[in-house]
């Protein structure tokens, strides 16, 4: 157990407005171990981008709230740290890469400076140290050094992505948590990013938590993955598990939609329905009105993970032994 | 270029001069492209000089009364004629430009350091802080600037700082309300969130990434501020609220010659002209900055 980086347990976040309630993420449990991995993947609105502003604590109160639950980072829960300690956490030991580069540089700050920023909020260094080290992180992401002193506007998509990515690595962080890093991006610069993640996240022991839609760029990187739905990850596997023997009926139609590149169909499957709407969540297993499988239980109950192989944990009833002997 | 670029960059506190050095030339490449806005900087530029030269620049003392010369017209020894009390009008304009710009520029000093802590706070915070604040301007706003002006000056009295406080005062509306706007349009940026994902304090965040990206409305305003403020001192100075005399300050050298403006125009149109061009140059100098640092205009 104590190599988890970080434990996420119960954790709820919903969004208070006038027009209701919103439950954003509901009951999630989570975990990622020292040097791993870990895909987070689901539909827009999954409250994956809202999970991992609640690990940085960065929720927009109000009118987001944290409900309940824990966050539990090298054995402390984050939850319960003042602004001040978690100023000293977020891009110290734990950063995050945004999903849009083009809008999450400050456009009249040099590149060198931005980095340089990171690097001294944090770190009690003399100057022309930080300038050296911001430099170093430079080229460790594949940019020459004479263009430190160059501004955002002047770099490619791809460019400031790597930017970004070495303003997230400037500290040595233990967690890294990327929200769509490639999403912005063409399919050739997407490959390099994900190269380049993978080579840093070697060379540093870097833990990553990296959101995405894309199963590819899961296939491509992650070591586990969750996939989640309605505020929950209903499927917790490692990688070649979870691709070799989807479980819940979700995650079939996920990899179902996906095009073949061998087969000719005129259409493509999908997944009958629309993900619900978050402040009207369905009773029992929010998968239930779009699953294919439903049965009575499913209206009602909500199916807890339990797991089927080593590793390998699932929220359905149709792998609930216990609960169909039961009936 | 780029090559040359690349090779002279290295990153010690000269190329960062350099650097800053870039940018200003940048902008000022695109001031030239406007006729009007380099007018503009040129008379800005001769009236700074002149104020900081006008010992050597003013053929007399500003105060010295010459009652052989009273209500002189215009001739070789008096360039702009004299006043009541044979008082050179030239040097007294020339005089009076250090006065104008003193007041113009720490007044508008005053209001934009006012303006932004209140506009920067009120769009940071947004909420109850920005209720607060932004009423509190509310009110100062529902007041016309000149009349505020005029009650902060018949409360502190006379005198130039008291002047220029005035000035500033009454001016801070205008300033939190353009800043206040900007910081909401530039705080839901990515960037900000980043910069807080980051580790950087809310503090740290306003100062370092919010301010200078909201900095070329400010620059303009600023700039137009100065003209403004210049009229409403010479504005207070005219109704007797402002300077006592003998100093040569434009406004109430106005005021002074409004009793003879029939027999002896030259005493008012003259320092009246001085107001008329500086404003018209900090104007159209204020409309080139804003095309100048417009960033869609940039490419």
């Amino acid at each position: 157990m104590n190599d988890n980086l970080l434990e996420i347990k119960n954790l709820s976040i919903e969004y208070v407005t006038e027009d209701g309630r919103f439950k954003a993420v509901n009951d999630l449990n989570l975990k990622i171990r020292v040097g791993e991995t870990l895909g987070f993947v689901g539909e827009t609105g999954a409250g994956k981008t809202t999970t991992a502003l609640g690990i940085m604590r960065l929720v927009p109160n109000p009118p987001g709230r944290i409900v309940q639950g824990e966050i539990i980072f090298e054995g402390e829960n984050l939850l319960e740290k003042n602004i001040k300690e978690m100023t000293s956490t977020r891009g110290n030991k734990i950063s995050m890469i945004f999903q849009d580069p083009m809008t999450s540089l400050n456009p009249i700050m040099t590149v060198g400076k931005q980095i340089e920023e990171v690097i001294k909020l944090h770190q009690d260094i003399p100057k022309n140290e930080i300038t050296i080290r911001a430099e170093k992180m430079l080229e460790t992401v594949g940019i020459r050094k004479e263009r430190f002193n160059d501004f955002p506007h002047q770099f490619s998509g791809g460019m400031k992505q790597r930017v970004v990515i070495a303003m997230a690595l400037a500290c040595n962080p233990k967690l890294i948590i990327a929200d769509e890093p490639t999403t912005a991006l063409d399919v050739t610069i997407q490959a390099q990013v994900l190269e380049l993640m993978k080579e840093l996240k070697e060379k540093f022991n870097t833990s990553i938590l990296l959101i995405t839609h894309d199963l590819g760029v899961v296939a491509e990187i992650c070591d586990y993955v969750a996939i989640m739905y309605a505020g929950s990850a209903i499927e917790y596997a490692n990688i070649e598990r979870l691709f070799n023997n989807p479980l819940h009926p979700y995650t079939v139609g996920l990899f179902n939609s996906i095009p073949s590149l061998d087969e000719d169909v005129d259409k493509l499957t999908v997944i009958s329905g629309t993900p619900p709407d978050p402040s009207h969540l369905p009773m029992g297993c929010r998968f239930h009105p779009r699953c294919p499988h439903v049965m009575e239980k499913c209206k009602e109950n909500f199916p807890q993970a339990i797991e089927v192989e080593e590793g390998h944990f699932v929220s359905c009833f149709l792998y609930n032994k216990e609960t169909v002997k039961e009936e | 270029m780029e090559k040359q670029k690349a090779i002279k960059t290295s990153s010690s506190s000269v190329e960062r001069k350099r650097l800053g050095f870039r940018k200003l030339k940048e902008i000022f490449h695109r001031l030239k492209k406007s006729t009007l806005a380099m007018i503009g900087l040129a008379i800005i530029v001769l009236l700074v000089l002149t104020a900081i030269f006008a010992d050597y620049i003013a053929p007399y003392d500003y105060s010295t009364n010459d009652l052989k010369n009273q209500y002189a017209m215009p001739s070789k020894e008096h360039i702009l004629g004299t006043d009541e009390f044979g008082r050179d009008i030239f040097s007294r304009i020339v005089y009076g430009s250090r006065i104008s710009l003193q007041v113009g520029f720490i007044s508008v000093g005053i209001a934009l350091t006012l303006g932004v802590i209140i506009g920067a706070s009120s769009g940071f915070y947004g909420g109850k802080v920005d209720m607060i604040l932004m009423r509190f301007i509310d009110i100062l706003q529902s007041l016309p600037d000149i009349l505020m002006a005029i009650a902060i000056m018949a409360a502190l009295g006379p005198g130039l700082s008291n002047l220029m406080i005035a000035v500033g005062l009454a001016s801070i509306p205008g300033y939190a309300k353009i800043i206040r706007s900007s910081v909401l349009s530039i705080k839901d940026n990515e960037f900000v969130e980043a910069a807080r994902a980051n580790g950087s304090s809310d503090f740290r965040i306003i100062v370092k990434h919010i301010i200078p990206n909201c900095l070329a409305p400010i620059i303009v305003q600023a700039t137009l501020g100065v003209a403004y403020a210049i009229i409403n001192a010479a504005g207070l100075s005219f109704i007797g609220l402002g300077l006592e005399p003998p100093t040569p300050e434009w406004g109430a050298m106005l005021s002074s010659g409004r009793g003879y403006i029939r027999d002896y125009p030259h005493m008012t149109m003259f320092p009246g002209l001085a107001i008329v061009i500086v404003i018209f140059a900090l104007n159209v100098l204020g409309d080139g900055l804003r095309d100048a640092l417009d960033p869609k205009l940039k490419q």
